[in-house]
């Protein structure tokens, strides 16, 4: 049985139909990339998935388990994680934090136990502490570890959204554009870090522009096109497919 | 992070020296009331300044527990501490029982229904003269706890300053702990936050609980202290009062709190001599600390001796 299973999904946005009837499923263990035109529905596609908004119809499953709708903060029990195109980084606290709360569902959360400073929620918060600082330094932010994520550039806010995903230890990451706004030699390091994560067997599904870092890491790509569906497969096929070219690229005459 | 808590003992040793430094009864009486005004506006930051909602209603809670002891001790003869008890409950439920609705609201909307809660609030405990003896108020029993009565603003002092104290060094775990991070990311991402699993209609509704849990115990002691209760304790003034303290003395900073009620609390009382001019100098001095220090004191004092919170 496939990891995620999207059959039907739609969403309307005041008679726009962002996202159309689309399905695809991801195997657990691939790296499955959304690709198309800006515009084309990836990020609402992952919005739904993610519960960040609710479908107008169709479902999502999550191992078998009818998930459609749920809100983010379930799906993240189910071991479900994502960046944000558009970063969502807490400015008001320090970049290792971020990572930390990243950890939030595997840590005690009890209010007056922490008011107490009970010593077994301290203990396990220095522990999440110490994995996190290594996950900053797996994603390449060992130097940013004490810093305020308010201070830190763009590049390492990016990598900063992976490190907070990966501290969640997903079953399933979603990646909205992590190399967007990247130079070539950022974006070859992004794709490396992708893989690794890949090959950590954390399934990834992403969305990304870059087309030779799409073809490099992808074992599946899903073609949508003013939200609906153009064409899924393995990388190769997607490649040759005329119908993505002319998507791309417009007819040829 | 482990460091050592050099606020904690800084504050510990002024309450400890205070009493050695006022002359009279009249300065207990404002120590007092400042200690009072630091707890409720250190349990209503953590509302406003570290989870980035807004409560305009709050003095509605101190309303409860200040009205839940002097109704509950003098028409039911109730023992205080189970008025207390009762108050704060009761201050708590109302909370749980109104968040889920409101905290759907953002911003202004969520600014206007809490001003709403506030004034329900206050003019319940107006009318209901019969109980409440109306806009009058009405005169509460002093505090005795198991036989043993607290009386006078020196006994006082030393009750609320222990409050205080504890309250600074609860405030300060909790925003340290996992939760507290949580409520912070809400204030800086919410979706983020949501995301790695944080509820968090779950999170503004047990801060705000927790906040008007405490702002009715203080109330509840307050009401034995003075002796005496009206509805203005209630009143959206005093809200506003409590607002403009956290503020002042810096949105999500414990000693900033601390700073603001003590500031805010003397003020007025500095400025008697002004007569009649005290409100405009009042007016101006927020306005000016506003401009001039738009972090609140708390983060900006902490910002130039380079101490952290």
């Amino acid at each position: 049985m496939a990891l995620l299973e999207v059959s039907d999904l739609s969403i309307t946005f005041g008679g726009v139909l962002a996202v159309q009837n689309v399905s695809f499923s991801v195997e657990a263990g691939v790296v499955y990339s959304v690709i198309g035109p800006n515009g084309a529905g990836k990020t609402t596609l992952f919005n739904l998935i993610t519960g960040i908004y609710r479908p107008k119809s169709g479902d999502v499953r999550l191992d078998g388990e009818m998930v459609t709708g749920r809100p983010p903060h379930e799906l993240a029990r189910k071991g479900v994680a994502r960046t944000f195109q558009n970063l969502q980084i807490c400015m008001n606290m320090t970049a290792i934090e971020n990572v930390m709360l990243g950890g939030h569902l595997s840590v005690d959360r009890n209010l007056i136990k922490g008011m107490l400073r009970f010593s077994s929620v301290r203990r396990a918060d220095a522990v999440l502490r110490e994995k996190s600082a290594e996950l900053m330094a797996y994603v390449g932010l060992g130097a940013y570890v004490d810093a305020d994520a308010s201070v830190m550039p763009y590049g390492a806010l990016k990598r900063l959204e992976i490190a907070r995903a990966m501290a969640a230890r997903p079953r399933i990451l979603f990646l909205d554009e992590p190399a967007a706004g990247f130079n070539p030699t950022e974006t070859t390091e992004i794709d490396g870090l992708v893989r690794k994560i890949a090959n950590s067997g954390i399934t990834v599904v992403l969305v990304e522009h870059d087309m030779k870092m799409v073809m490099n890491i992808s074992d599946r790509i899903l073609v949508l096109n003013y939200g609906k569906k153009l064409t899924e497969g393995a990388a190769r096929e997607v490649r040759r497919d005329p119908a993505v070219i002319a998507a791309y690229l417009g007819k040829a005459a | 992070m482990m460091r050592t808590n050099y606020g904690l003992f800084i504050l510990a040793a002024i309450l400890l020296a205070l009493p050695l430094l006022l002359p009279n009864t009249y300065y207990f009486d404002i120590a007092n009331r400042m200690a009072i005004n630091a707890i409720v506006v250190l349990g209503l930051n953590l509302l406003i300044g570290y989870a980035g909602q807004i409560s305009l209603g709050h003095a509605g809670f101190f309303g409860i527990g200040a009205y839940a002891s002097a109704v509950l001790t003098t028409h039911f003869s109730w023992p205080p501490i189970a008025a207390l008890c009762a108050g704060a409950a009761g201050a708590a439920l109302i909370a749980a029982a109104i968040a889920p609705p409101i905290f759907r609201l953002r911003g202004h909307y969520l600014a206007m229904a809490t001003l709403g809660l506030g004034i329900v609030i206050s003019i319940v405990l107006k009318n209901e003269a019969s109980y409440t003896g109306g806009p009058d108020g009405m005169s509460v029993s002093p505090l005795s706890v198991f036989g043993w009565e607290i009386f006078g603003e020196r006994q006082w002092y030393w009750l609320f300053a222990g409050i205080l104290l504890f309250s600074v060094w609860a405030c300060q775990n909790l925003i340290d702990s996992p939760f507290g991070r949580a409520l912070r990311a809400l204030h800086g991402s919410e979706v983020a936050s949501q995301v790695v699993g944080v509820g968090a209609a779950r999170y503004k509704a047990t801060i705000f609980v927790l906040s008007a849990f405490f702002a009715s115990i203080m109330g509840s002691l307050t009401a034995h202290y003075v002796g005496f209760v009206t509805p203005d304790t209630a009143e959206f003034s005093h809200s506003i009062e409590l607002v403009t303290m956290v503020v002042v003395g810096g949105m999500a900073s414990v000693y900033g709190s601390v700073i603001g009620a003590v500031l805010l609390t003397a003020l007025p009382q500095a400025l008697t001599t002004l007569e009649g001019w005290e409100t405009v100098a009042f007016g101006t001095i927020l306005m000016l600390s506003m401009i001039f220090l738009p972090k609140g004191l708390g983060p900006t004092l902490a910002a130039k001796f380079g101490s952290a919170r």
